[in-house]
């Protein structure tokens, strides 16, 4: 396989020394590792086609890898497999200024987009706290979200176009150079495949104008119910913020720590609402929102009075996890999405099972969409706690699920949530999704055992999707 | 206010078709039954599984059965002052939900605010097997599996029956204002582009062949602000100016030469065909009245960097969607198996070839 794939590809961009190939053994979810038979880094789209059509004919998994910054193991390599790097994908091939977009290769940094894109008064909305590091391709295979997708949506809503390849190396291009492309929407499946369904080497990105302006309010609650609450009511008095972020006690002294954002550590959550537009606008949505702030009961509400101080209020948002990483050896953050109106209360169901289990859990997350990154903090070295923290980090996830949510909102299934997919879709649910995984790629080479859980393993989880007491199709053989 | 649930019914029509081998033409409203291939197949009635099953204005987001009448899902919304922002065209008053979900048409606001499947969150569906599934659901975010709530959008119903839709909706705007004024074409493009790539709360851009026409919708001292900046007059029944963009009954939709739908780059030269030609989207949805051959028409399309579709007044029994590159049509065809094995479901209506 070495000797042949050297026919087209440079000697040192195939990797399969242990020492080499010790970088690619995990993703962001480093509790999980595994070292890849091979790992390689084309350059050109030739080369990738003649990595597919190799391990193609001989029937070798591959597993695409962005920047390794996933949370959910959709990177982790698989032993006997490929690891396919995008890394050398790196080329921004055109912004096109009249049309508002840009061309990118996969291995693109999420932010140098944006970089590149501000001479032009432009922007690619999706923002992930990642973004100085991940990359468009990994945006795509993931749908990420960031701060700002409440107003501007994920990536699945700021892509026009993408060019794949499927496994026998075939190159197909997907939506059109116009706002939609024709036939199924299969730009809408390929975003959030997480490297099961073809691998992206193309992406024509929307860009945005950049706003003229933007406001940030940050609110004070005495509860974190009545932080909840406030978020109910911005929406309902139909506002629509480009942030609404929430961080209890636990994320908010962390951050002040680390950050010295001037955060009310006494506080027990606080609200960062921003809103943007034309000054105009911002200036009436800010007022509006201080209002409301007020209603629901924040005991202090402050609007950013100049760019510094925002830049400020935001500081200690974005540094949230490093510096909750900093109280605790290790963490694990979760991410599942509830209804909104719910969130109070699953926070509290959430405190309650943490106190069980013994493990403190700090709660940074982006309330306006009602997506949780519960984190919980933890230390592996400590016989069982690793143990503790994978059950608790079950129970929240089974209680998003349970109050009409999902398992994962931004971060993706990949071997992280196999399991509670099964509390999540049933049989006949994760046999249809299979099918899906066939029509792109018959022989299952791509990314497998990620995303997706057979019903075999869901058997064995023991969690097969109960619907009002009874099992689906009982008649059914179980494996 | 319908509310009746059929699904069962529908489950064993369904059963009933595949023991048969009867083909499927899944019609709700028939409001765009003149859209897309003839339909072959018996009549698989949908619009009586109808119903808002959950509206919860704070949330926003709405999960009606798919036979409940986009008039009165409009109406709901309306009464909390909210909407659906995609404003899909109904074409006539008994168009249902699944029908404008299945043809993922959208009106003026598109560009600005996103598109049908922009919106949809969550489906329920009864599969080729006679399943029924859900996927997605009514939160806002969620990677669990494929999306397959959007993948249906769009899908001309021929990889499932759509039993229930979750939508996002969005607030009305506090403030609206629409201007317009003559224009040539070509210098309107130009024009559209540059506002468009101005951070201003544009919420419709549009020109008839004559006029060029822009809607801003947002806080009344930012729309007002901008206003003097487009220029022009202000358009006087605004709403009914939109709404007839939307519904097609502006005079430029009247005739009866073939009607195209050209979806481009926005900055596309101007195609040369005969005929003649209205832009919305701020140019990226072009429509096109003539006489000039379909394959033609789809030529010059791809060429652009977009696609076609023969939307009104063609021959139904050549292909109305632009003909898809090989290896993308057997990604397509491979899919429509993974969800309709056995191809009961609206056989013929999207591509000939199934
Ligand atoms: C500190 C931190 C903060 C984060 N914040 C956010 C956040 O705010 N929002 C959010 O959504 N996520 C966030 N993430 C998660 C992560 O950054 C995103 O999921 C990101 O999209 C992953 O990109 P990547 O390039 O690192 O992909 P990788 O981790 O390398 O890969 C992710 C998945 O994509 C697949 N893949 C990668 N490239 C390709 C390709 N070219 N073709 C096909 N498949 C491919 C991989 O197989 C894998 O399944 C955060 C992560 C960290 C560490």
């Amino acid at each position: 396989m070495i000797a042949s794939l050297r026919e087209s590809i440079e000697a040192d961009a195939i990797l399969y020394q242990p020492e080499d190939l010790r970088p690619y053994e995990c993703d962001g979810l480093s509790a999980y590792r595994a070292l890849p038979w091979l790992a390689v880094l084309p350059e050109t789209i030739e080369e990738v086609q003649a990595v597919l059509r190799l391990c193609y004919a001989m029937g070798v998994p591959v597993v695409a890898r962005g920047a390794g910054t996933g949370l959910s193991g959709g990177a982790l390599p698989i032993e006997n497999g490929v690891l396919l790097s995008l890394a050398k994908f790196n080329k921004l091939l055109e912004i096109n200024v009249p049309n508002r977009t840009a061309r990118v290769q996969p291995g693109v940094r999420n932010l140098a987009v944006s970089e590149a894109a501000a001479r032009h008064g432009l922007y690619y909305a999706p923002d992930p706290s990642s973004q100085i590091a991940c990359t468009i391709g990994g945006n795509v295979a993931e749908n990420a979200g960031g701060v700002h997708c409440l107003k501007y949506g994920l990536t699945v809503h700021n892509i026009l176009s993408l060019e794949m390849l499927a496994m026998d190396g075939e190159r197909i291009r997907l939506g059109s150079g116009g706002p939609d492309g024709p036939g199924y929407d299969l730009m809408a499946l390929m975003t959030g495949s997480e490297g099961l369904l073809g691998i992206i080497v193309e992406v024509t990105l929307k860009l945005l104008p950049l706003p003229q302006k933007a406001q940030t309010l940050l609110a004070a609650f005495d509860s974190v119910e009545r932080a909840g609450d406030a978020v109910a009511a911005i929406i309902a008095a139909g506002l629509l913020p480009a942030g609404l972020e929430m961080m209890d006690n636990l994320a908010i002294r962390a951050a002040e720590d680390f950050v010295h954002a001037g955060y009310p550590v006494d506080a027990a959550a606080i609200l960062l609402c921003e809103v943007d537009g034309l000054a105009e606008q911002a200036a009436t949505d800010c007022e509006r929102a201080r209002a409301i702030l007020w209603e629901t009961g924040a005991r202090e509400v402050r609007v950013a009075e100049n760019e510094e101080q925002r830049k400020k209020f935001w500081a200690g948002r974005k540094a949230a996890f490093p510096a909750i990483g900093r109280l605790s050896p290790d963490y694990y953050c979760m991410d599942g999405t509830i209804p909104r109106r719910r969130l109070a209360e699953v926070l509290e169901r959430i405190a309650q099972r943490a106190a069980e289990h013994g493990l403190p859990v700090a709660n940074v997350f982006h309330a306006g969409d009602g997506n949780l990154h519960p984190l919980i903090l933890y230390d592996a070295n400590r016989p069982g706690e690793l143990e503790r923290t994978e059950q608790l980090g079950v129970e929240i996830l089974k209680l998003c699920v349970d109050v009409g949510g999902t398992v994962t909102g931004e971060h993706g299934v990949g071997v992280e949530k196999i399991n509670p997919m099964c509390f999540q879709f049933s049989p006949a649910e994760l046999t249809q999704l299979h099918a899906i995984k066939r029509a792109f790629d018959a022989k299952g080479l791509l990314n497998p055992g990620k995303a997706v859980p057979s019903l075999h393993r869901c058997a064995e989880f023991g969690a097969l999707h109960v619907r009002c007491g009874k099992l689906p199709h009982a008649e059914l053989e179980r494996f | 206010m319908s509310d009746q649930d059929i699904r069962t019914t529908l489950q064993d029509a369904v059963l009933q078709a595949l023991a048969e081998g009867t083909p499927l033409n899944i019609t709700g409203g028939g409001s765009k039954s003149f859209y897309g291939r003839i339909a072959q197949g018996r009549a698989l009635a949908v619009s009586g599984h109808s119903g808002i099953l959950h509206y919860e204005p704070s949330e926003l987001i709405i999960t009606p059965r798919c036979g409940t009448p986009l008039a009165e899902i409009e109406s709901t919304l309306a009464e909390h002052n909210q909407m659906l922002a995609f404003e899909p065209p109904h074409f006539n008053a008994r168009a249902t939900l699944g029908g404008a979900i299945a043809c993922g048409l959208s009106g003026p606001r598109r560009p600005f605010a996103g598109s049908a499947r922009d919106f949809v969150l969550g489906v329920k569906i009864l599969n080729g097997k006679g399943e029924i599934l859900s996927f997605g659901g009514e939160v806002m975010k969620n990677v669990a599996g494929f999306d397959v709530a959007r993948l249906m959008t769009g899908a001309m119903g021929t990889l499932g029956v759509l039993l229930e839709v979750s939508l996002k909706v969005l607030p009305k705007p506090a403030y609206e204002a629409s201007l317009y004024q003559a224009m040539p074409l070509a210098a309107a493009i130009a024009i559209m582009l540059r506002w468009a790539g101005q951070p201003w709360p544009l919420s419709a851009l549009c020109h008839d062949g004559r006029y060029l026409y822009a809607r801003l919708s947002g806080a009344e001292a930012a729309v007002k602000g901008v206003c003097g900046k487009l220029g022009g007059e202000l358009l006087p029944e605004a709403e009914r100016f939109w709404q007839d963009l939307r519904e097609q009954r502006l005079p430029f939709f009247g005739g009866a030469d073939a009607l195209w739908r050209l979806s481009l780059p926005p900055a596309a030269p101007l195609p040369r065909v005969p005929g003649k030609w209205l832009l919305d989207w701020g140019g990226a949805q072009r429509w096109l009245k003539s006489q000039a051959p379909g394959e033609g028409v789809f030529e010059v399309a791809k060429g652009g960097g977009g696609h076609a579709i023969c939307f009104r007044s063609g021959d139904r029994h050549a292909d109305v969607f632009q003909p898809l590159e090989p290896g993308l049509k057997r990604l397509q065809r491979n899919l429509k198996g993974a969800f309709d094995p056995h191809g009961i479901f609206n056989p013929g209506r999207l591509y000939r070839d199934w």
